[in-house]
């Protein structure tokens, strides 16, 4: 066998994983996890120039510092945990919806709604009710409309949720603007103290609670139910949903029904709960974050709880080191955030996919493949 | 009237550079969500690039205009490729989600940007965008015409400049051929020999290098040099997307739905007697047209209006 041309084997290849041990997936998520951090905070370091241990020794008392630190960690906790909670089932569909914070926003504009127009007529009670039935419609409304136009003509679901993101956020100041014609961008004093939800021990408790319970439904809902196993069969194989009988127009546009009721039902807790007020901004980019969320955890709602921890871990963690250090530059934690997401983005290379090297053939290999010689023969040449 | 178009067709060019950036990338298969980041990125660059070029002069009136805008430009150019090249080694080489990639760029670089403005030095920045802000000196002794044609920046000129090259590129030559059949079947095009990674890698490095000279145009030319902060710019790039549906992922089109979009965005500014809630509400206009565009495309289903078909997917050989 002559050939003129040498073939030379490439530095490596790549392999797929026949099995992936869960022990060695968290082995590669916790290296990435702390070498993203240790990254993030050298950054940190070389500005603040404190050291890394004790940036972190800052973080952890950002967020566990103090009861109130706590509190309000677990209320940032569980609300990203709401919105991922929302999308979780769409994503598991591969349906894109970056939607989640324009869902979220037009629930706490349903609530807010309520309360300007109804605030004096019925009593607290029927207020609240009110405000969520409300909350409710209006995110399952501005879920279910992509829903719609992907099941029907399969129009491209990540542009138009993305769109209809800025469309709740003009509509918002349009509607501020409209009752407050003066520029003033949330709820005067007066409206505040309408439709608050109950407290139970403290205004965090309930937000909590609902993020918990929610995160528990939804878990057995995708693991356990026939809408659950269709939904994760749709996201498989579109083709094979289709054969065994699912109606994958409908499933799309219920998983998005449910999608859009769940970030409702976040917004009229932003609105009733925590901010008793409405700002176009106030969802705070958590339809964004909690993508991330849900994708590291690989849509599995109990997974959630840990990742999304993590995120609030690393934004209230990395605050603190402003507020400790007295640096003015507001967007170090953003950096810090990013540096340890695109770690964690490019680990599950590792656990997805294998790196095999050229090997240094040996005589014995020789006569296995044909590649192999001729790879030696141009090493030869080099020499 | 006049000024209107020309404002119009002055703000047209950030969204020119960021569709163009974005079709680039796109057309070999990569949806960069990382946009808004990218030219955040592309702003802080030329910003910094200005910054070293001024303090390496003893007094401002030395300033020579070829290089207070070739520094920047470049400094711009290197920053937004070195986003290109952080998005491409995630999903290329490490095949990491796109959608979730290009959201965590956004992040980083708009977190970037805001980081390194409070650290440069931003004196003699008003000089700087004099010399961007006029291409030709004679446009106003030629009236309507000389303002409407002539009174742009060199940013301007330089945005139609490479939507057309990009255009000619795509549609004419075997480069662009083999790009836009990465960017449909990458397996057929792996098959007939060409390499995907690196022409991927390569249309994402340009296109974010592309589009990252929005940033520096909206910095430099729209805002006379001031730090416009990273929302504004932001909002720009997820624009810049939505135009890149508009024209049907032709860079040709998408210079007449950038002055659409100019249009558009300076619409608010000039009905200065309009209500503040009108404004609002209109500001919202350019993202419910791009879904009504979207609507349209994916109902018409012609073969001539259609994402290229792997947008969105990374390749790995050996999948089936």
């Amino acid at each position: 066998m002559e050939t003129t041309k040498t073939v030379k084997e490439p530095l490596f290849h790549l392999i797929k994983r026949n099995t992936q041990s869960a022990w060695r997936s968290v082995m590669v998520r916790a290296i990435a996890i702390f070498s993203g951090l240790l990254v993030g905070l050298i950054f940190a370091w070389a500005y603040t120039g404190t050291n890394p241990v004790l940036l972190l020794g800052y973080m952890f008392d950002g967020v566990f510092g103090n009861e109130i630190r706590i509190w309000s960690s677990l209320q940032d906790f569980a609300l990203l945990l709401l919105v991922s909670v929302a999308v979780v089932p769409a994503f598991k569909m591969k349906f894109w919806n970056i939607g989640a914070d324009g869902q979220t926003l037009m629930g706490c504009l349903a609530s807010a709604m309520v309360i300007y127009y109804f605030h004096d007529s019925i009593s607290n009670f029927v207020l609240i009710l009110f405000m969520l039935v409300a909350s409710v419609s209006f995110g399952i409304i501005w879920a279910v409309i992509p829903a719609i136009f992907k099941a029907k003509w399969n129009t491209n679901e990540t542009l138009f949720t993305l769109m209809m993101n800025y469309i709740a956020t003009q509509i918002v100041s349009f509607v501020l603007l409209c009752w407050f014609p003066s520029g003033q961008n949330d709820f005067p004093k007066f409206y505040r103290k309408y439709g608050n939800f109950p407290q139970l021990y403290n205004n965090y408790v309930f937000i909590i609670l609902f993020a918990v319970i929610l995160t528990v439904l939804m878990y057995f809902y995708l693991k356990s139910t026939k809408h659950g196993f269709e939904v994760a069969l749709v996201g498989e194989s579109e083709n094979s949903a289709k054969y065994v009988g699912i109606n994958v127009k409908k499933v799309i546009i219920r998983t998005l029904i449910l999608s859009g009721a769940i970030c409702g039902f976040t917004g009229f807790l932003l609105v009733s709960a925590k901010d008793h007020s409405i700002t176009s901004t106030m969802v705070g980019g958590r339809g964004f974050t909690a993508i991330i969320v849900v994708w590291l955890a690989k849509f599995n709602p109990m997974y959630m709880a840990l990742t999304s921890f993590m995120v609030v871990f690393l934004d209230k963690g990395t605050s603190q080191i402003l507020s400790a250090t007295q640096v003015t530059n507001k967007a170090l934690p953003n950096i810090i955030t990013a540096i340890v997401f695109f770690f964690i983005i490019g680990c599950e290379f590792f656990i997805v996919y294998m790196v095999k090297f050229r090997k240094k053939k040996s005589k014995s290999d020789d006569f296995m493949s044909g590649s192999g010689r001729l790879t030696e023969e141009t090493q030869k040449e080099k020499e | 009237m006049i000024s209107f178009l020309t404002q119009s067709i002055r703000m047209s060019s950030a969204f020119l550079f960021g569709s163009t950036g974005e079709i680039i990338t796109e057309k070999s298969g990569h949806l960069n969500l990382g946009i808004p980041g990218v030219m955040c990125m592309g702003a802080i660059g030329g910003a910094t690039g200005a910054s070293i070029y001024i303090s390496t002069l003893s007094d401002i009136s030395q300033i020579s205009p070829f290089l207070a805008i070739l520094l920047p430009l470049l400094c711009s150019l290197l920053f937004s490729a070195f986003m290109g090249v952080l998005y491409s080694f995630l999903t290329v080489s490490l095949r990491a989600n796109q959608n979730i990639t290009g959201l965590a760029l956004t992040t980083f670089g708009s977190g970037f940007a805001t980081f390194l403005n409070t650290i440069i030095n931003k004196n003699g920045f008003n000089e700087v965008s004099e010399i961007y802000l006029h291409l030709f000196g004679f446009y106003d002794k030629l009236g309507w015409f000389g303002e409407l044609f002539f009174s742009y920046g060199i940013m301007v000129y330089l945005a139609i400049a490479v939507a057309i090259c990009t255009s000619v590129i795509l549609n004419k030559t075997k480069t662009g051929l083999k790009l836009r059949a990465v960017g449909e079947n990458p397996a057929t095009a792996d098959a007939v020999g060409i390499n995907v990674s690196r022409t991927r890698y390569l249309s994402t490095v340009i296109g974010s290098a592309i589009a990252g000279l929005g940033g520096l145009f909206y910095l430099f030319d729209m805002q006379n040099g001031s730090w416009p902060y990273t929302g504004p710019i932001e909002s720009l790039g997820w624009l810049s997307i939505a135009i890149v549906i508009f024209s049907v992922w032709k860079p040709s089109i998408s210079i007449f739905s950038s002055i659409v979009f100019g249009v558009l965005y300076r619409l608010p500014n000039f009905m200065s007697s309009a209500a503040l809630n009108v404004k609002a509400l209109l500001g919202a206009l350019p993202y419910l047209i791009t879904i009504i565009v979207l609507i349209f495309t994916s109902i018409s289903g012609s073969k001539n209006v259609q994402p290229p078909a792997s947008l969105g997917l990374n390749y790995f050989r050996e999948d089936r």
